[in-house]
């Protein structure tokens, strides 16, 4: 028996020009912040622009941009909605506001079920929020989507980078592409994630101080877009993409 | 009409599989259809119909539905899936992606969210009969 979803991924995502898996071996380095950030400062300056939250048992993009009362459009598949000038999908339409405990075989079924069906259209970026680790999704990113590219999140803390470090090694080892490593909330100058990731022969993009307004903003587009971290974000991923 | 994509996925397979195995026509396929994703059969069948190619255009669309049977991991009772007494969204959202049943459904013996689908999920394309 054969399931035929896993040919059709690919011709879905045919149209998009940039695939972008915003990455990290922890969890709560900011991995939905900056997926969220970036896909709507990549959409302010013009682009077609798609959010996909593939954190199915802790799905938070929706919180950060506050989408309620949305849900895809049938048609020949699923239509993303729109959300804040992004086609957005996430499990929560599904889900709801309800626990998800998938296991492993699930998750792998729920991605490649999402990527079958969801009709994105034309776009210039796609961003993914993964889950944290590099578990099914992420090698389930890497075997089904041709072109994936991966922007890799870590904090300043040696026990995320070392995380970090083994997302690296693997990727480099398959020969996946990595836009660059950003350090996320930085609160003192040390060069060490730098030298780090230099180290590894990975692209180092910049850091990002910690911003104390950030958790103000969530639920705000206007707000987010108006902070530090959102400028920093801006500055060190969205223009060199 | 989320049934067309899935149409299009069995479609685009079977040109692939025809390709590779050289044939020249393909003369049946058959189709194993899960209960869990509550594919309407009609729809199904009419999308199939619709992205007919040459190589398909004498093909006969076998579909078998294959009733969906779930195990607790937690306590091994095995259960029948139904939705009767469903909520109608529960069913559609079940509908779009099988795995959200683990959001909706619990073991009717112990409670436990953590069950295994035995059988019944997806579509599967389960042979094709063609002639070289």
């Amino acid at each position: 028996m054969v399931d035929p979803r896993l040919n059709i991924i690919n011709e879905r995502l045919s149209k998009i020009g940039k695939i972008i898996a915003v990455s990290s071996g922890k969890g709560g380095v900011g991995k939905s912040m900056i997926a969220s950030t970036l896909a709507l400062a990549l959409s302010r300056r013009g682009y077609k622009v798609g959010l996909l939250d593939l954190d199915f048992s802790c799905p938070s993009t929706h919180v950060i941009l506050s989408i309620e009362g949305l849900f895809p459009k049938e048609e020949k598949g699923i239509i993303p909605p729109e959300a804040h000038g992004l086609r957005y999908m996430s499990i929560v339409y599904y889900a709801r506001d309800e626990p998800s405990p998938l296991r492993g075989v699930d998750i792998s079924n729920a991605i490649i079920e999402l990527f079958a069906i969801t009709q994105w259209g034309s776009l210039d970026f796609l961003v993914i929020d993964m889950p944290p680790g590099i578990g099914d999704a992420t090698l389930d990113m890497i075997r089904f989507v041709n072109g994936i590219n991966f922007l890799i999140v870590t904090t300043p803390s040696k026990v995320a980078f070392e995380t970090v470090r083994k997302l690296i090694q693997l990727l480099k080892d398959l020969k996946v592409p990595i836009v660059g490593v950003v350090e996320n909330m930085k609160m003192r100058d040390s060069p060490f994630i730098r030298e780090q990731v230099e180290r590894l022969a990975a692209p180092f993009l910049g850091g990002i101080n910690f911003d104390y307004k950030l958790e103000d903003s969530m639920g705000d587009v206007k707000k987010l877009l108006e902070t530090e971290f959102a400028q920093s974000v801006e500055e060190i991923v969205s223009k060199k993409l | 009409m989320h049934e067309w994509a899935l149409a299009e996925a069995v479609i685009s397979t079977t040109l692939k599989i025809a390709e590779e195995k050289e044939l020249k026509e393909v003369i049946e396929l058959k189709i194993k259809i899960g209960e869990l994703q509550q594919i309407d059969q009609e729809i199904f069948e009419f999308a199939l119909s619709q992205l007919r190619s040459p190589m398909l255009k004498n093909a006969k669309f076998s579909l078998e539905t294959v009733k969906a049977e779930l195990k607790c991991r937690v306590c091994n009772h095995k259960w029948k899936f139904s939705t009767k007494n469903m909520d109608h969204d529960v069913s559609e959202f079940i509908h779009f992606v099988p795995e959200i049943a683990h959001t909706y459904l619990k073991c009717p013996k112990c409670g436990s969210p953590d069950f295994e689908i035995l059988t019944g999920r997806g579509v599967w394309l389960d042979s094709i009969k063609g002639a070289k």
